[in-house]
């Protein structure tokens, strides 16, 4: 074996271990890949949708940066954004729920893990759901399925297509059945959108898991996913131990999923507007004349 | 019937149960008269019961719960209809034997029984499974809906599972995209749904066949988001913590009422519903004819309306912007 062979397999190591040593954007100039470790200008990775110009890694991004790659400059109003989490169980692990809200918000400026508005798309209308995997894994909680059954609802009363951008650990623990009751409600308020013919596209980012991915994540008229996203109802972990069943190459990966026929695309992050904006005028979407 | 001692917390009433039988063994070679001491020990044994089963802690419940003898949908389907029909496939190429369903009457009316089916022992648990259904089980399962929905056959769901089934074919048939779809499409059916968790509610592998317009519990049955096990390695990073983990996630029948997840609390004879099957499924029969009853005379669109409004409402939130604190059973 060649010493690019080692490279080049080294590269091809799941993309579930490579999350876990991920980099976040930190405040230097300069951010390394951790998939092939090319070094660039930071300015110029943002420029290019955090994906690496060395391997095309897509780089985790958060849910303000994912409006911007989607969304026509400075066109997303949010909706709901002072909706906030309780604690209904009163829960407590190693640490009190409570205190895992507070520094989470504190640190993320969020106040839950989803953020909901309408925006516009190569001048196209478009509601618009982005999770945000740096709070709390993007669990589901009472919040996230509040938050989403309203955005979900008023893209059926303002009869506009829908994107949720998908990126979920799936139901949050900490509020219990409370959670796991939203997946029921999102998907509810999904079954009216369809009934009015109206268009909703997930997009399945690294990674979309559990509850989400048995809900909301699933019920696309089309679903798009990021390359190499790691996309599964159960984790590798609990199939592997409890059922020490051996997991095929690549398993669990979009591209499995396109090949099993539970994703229709697999789009580059860089691509992802000009693909959407396509699809959405391909079923009928318009731009509103001006007033 | 000897039982044999299962879970610790019985072991108490089943030697009082066998020194009862050894009395009564005794009684009927001599003629000695015990009938006294026998009352007076069934009666200690009915108090203890009693007590010990009105003081289980969560842990205990999901043992109870999850108990071998505990009354299966089968079982149930056995008692509480009058004629049942299995229907079998979810006619893309599969049966799955852990989520079953078929056709019957119960009192006077056609109804469609679906339920999620464990095994008494080992080997029946491999053909079913334990329990954990596999896409095709939930494909089965709304087939049949959407069968119940064309022919206007109220829909009887009754869940029993530790949770969808999580193995490398499952995933390749799509566990997640199977679930999601039964969730949606729940809310479009027409006849009355009724949900009865009657042992273990596990996930979505639950939720699955558990959007309905009444969710029923037995008193010692448990639903749970994760299992306890799952969330005490997850976030205690220690699986021996499952029984902090079962406390701190409220599954038990009355804390889910509290929380405004389930409509009703059917209890359960003293000892469990294993202790008295008979009992529970009468329990069971005359609060599905009830709710039958009740949910007959909404129209169509009132009962799509409602179904929409119970989910709606569901969570703790909250919201400055709104003049009350909302949503809130």
């Amino acid at each position: 074996m060649s010493l690019f062979d080692w490279f080049a397999d080294r590269r091809k190591v799941n993309p579930v271990v490579r999350a876990t040593q991920e980099v976040e954007d930190g405040d230097g100039l300069w951010s390394k890949c951790p998939e092939c470790g090319l070094v660039v200008y930071r300015k110029d990775l943002i420029a290019n949708a955090s994906v690496c110009s060395g391997c095309s890694h897509h780089h985790r991004i958060d849910s303000e940066a994912r409006i911007r790659v989607i969304a026509d400059e400075g066109s997303f109003s949010p909706i709901n954004s002072a909706l906030a989490p309780t604690d209904p169980l009163a829960f407590k692990d190693r640490r009190s729920y409570a205190d895992r809200l507070r520094d989470t918000q504190q640190s993320t400026g969020l106040r839950d893990a989803v953020v909901t508005g309408h925006c516009r798309l190569e001048g196209l209308p478009l509601s618009l759901g982005v999770m945000d995997f740096r709070f709390m894994g993007g669990s589901m909680g009472s919040v996230v399925g509040e938050k989403l059954t309203r955005l979900v609802e008023e893209a059926t009363a303002l009869r506009q297509p829908l994107m949720i951008v998908c990126a979920s650990g799936g139901a949050r623990m900490q509020e219990g059945m409370l959670s796991l009751m939203q997946m029921a409600k999102i998907s509810g308020a999904l079954q009216r959108h369809r009934q009015q013919e109206l268009l909703y596209i997930p997009l399945l980012t690294h990674p979309t898991t559990g509850g989400v991915t048995a809900s909301f994540a699933m019920l696309g008229d089309l679903i798009l996913a990021e390359p190499k996203a790691l996309i599964g109802f159960a984790g590798r972990r609990v199939i592997e131990q409890t059922l020490r069943e051996k997991l095929p190459e690549g398993f669990q990966t979009a591209e499995y999923l396109q090949e099993h026929g539970f994703v229709d695309l697999i789009v580059p992050r860089t691509r992802l507007r000009s693909t959407l904006a396509s699809l959405l005028r391909l079923h009928g979407v318009s731009a509103p004349v001006a007033a | 019937m000897v039982r044999r001692p299962l879970l610790e917390f019985e072991k108490p009433l089943v030697e009082l149960e066998d020194q009862i039988e050894q009395i009564r063994q005794l009684a009927k070679d001599s003629e000695v008269d015990v009938s006294q001491q026998l009352l007076q020990l069934e009666t200690l044994a009915a108090r203890r019961r009693e007590e010990i089963f009105n003081s289980l802690t969560p842990a205990q419940k999901i043992q109870v719960a999850r108990h071998p003898q505990r009354p299966s949908t089968l079982d149930y389907i056995q008692v509480i209809t009058d004629e049942w029909f299995e229907l079998h496939g979810d006619r893309r190429g599969s049966d799955d034997q852990a989520l079953v369903g078929g056709i019957g009457r119960i009192g006077d009316r056609g109804v469609v029984l679906i339920g999620h089916q464990k095994g008494r022992d080992t080997k029946e648990n491999v053909a079913r499974n334990f329990g954990m259904a596999s896409p095709g089980g939930y494909r089965k399962a709304l087939r049949l809906m959407e069968h119940a929905d064309r022919f206007r056959l109220p829909i009887l769901c009754f869940i029993d599972t530790p949770g969808a089934y999580a193995g490398v074919l499952a995933e390749e048939q799509g566990q997640g995209e199977a679930i999601a779809v039964n969730l949606r499409e729940m809310f479009s059916l027409r006849v009355p749904v009724i949900a009865t968790v009657i042992g273990e509610g596990g996930s979505g592998g639950a939720l699955g066949i558990g959007v309905a317009d009444r969710l029923l519990m037995f008193e010692h049955s448990v639903y749970t988001v994760a299992s306890p096990e799952a969330c005490a390695s997850i976030l205690w990073r220690d699986a021996a913590k499952a029984p902090a983990a079962a406390a701190a996630l409220r599954i038990t029948a009355n804390d889910l009422l509290q929380l405004g997840v389930i409509d009703a609390v059917l209890s359960e004879p003293s000892g469990g519903n294993h202790w008295a099957p008979l009992q529970a499924a009468e329990t069971l029969q005359a609060a599905l004819l009830q709710q039958l009853q009740d949910l007959g005379e909404l129209s169509e669109a009132e009962l799509l309306e409602q179904r929409y409004a119970k989910f709606r409402r569901m969570g703790r939130i909250l919201d400055p912007e709104a003049t009350e604190f909302s949503p809130n059973p």
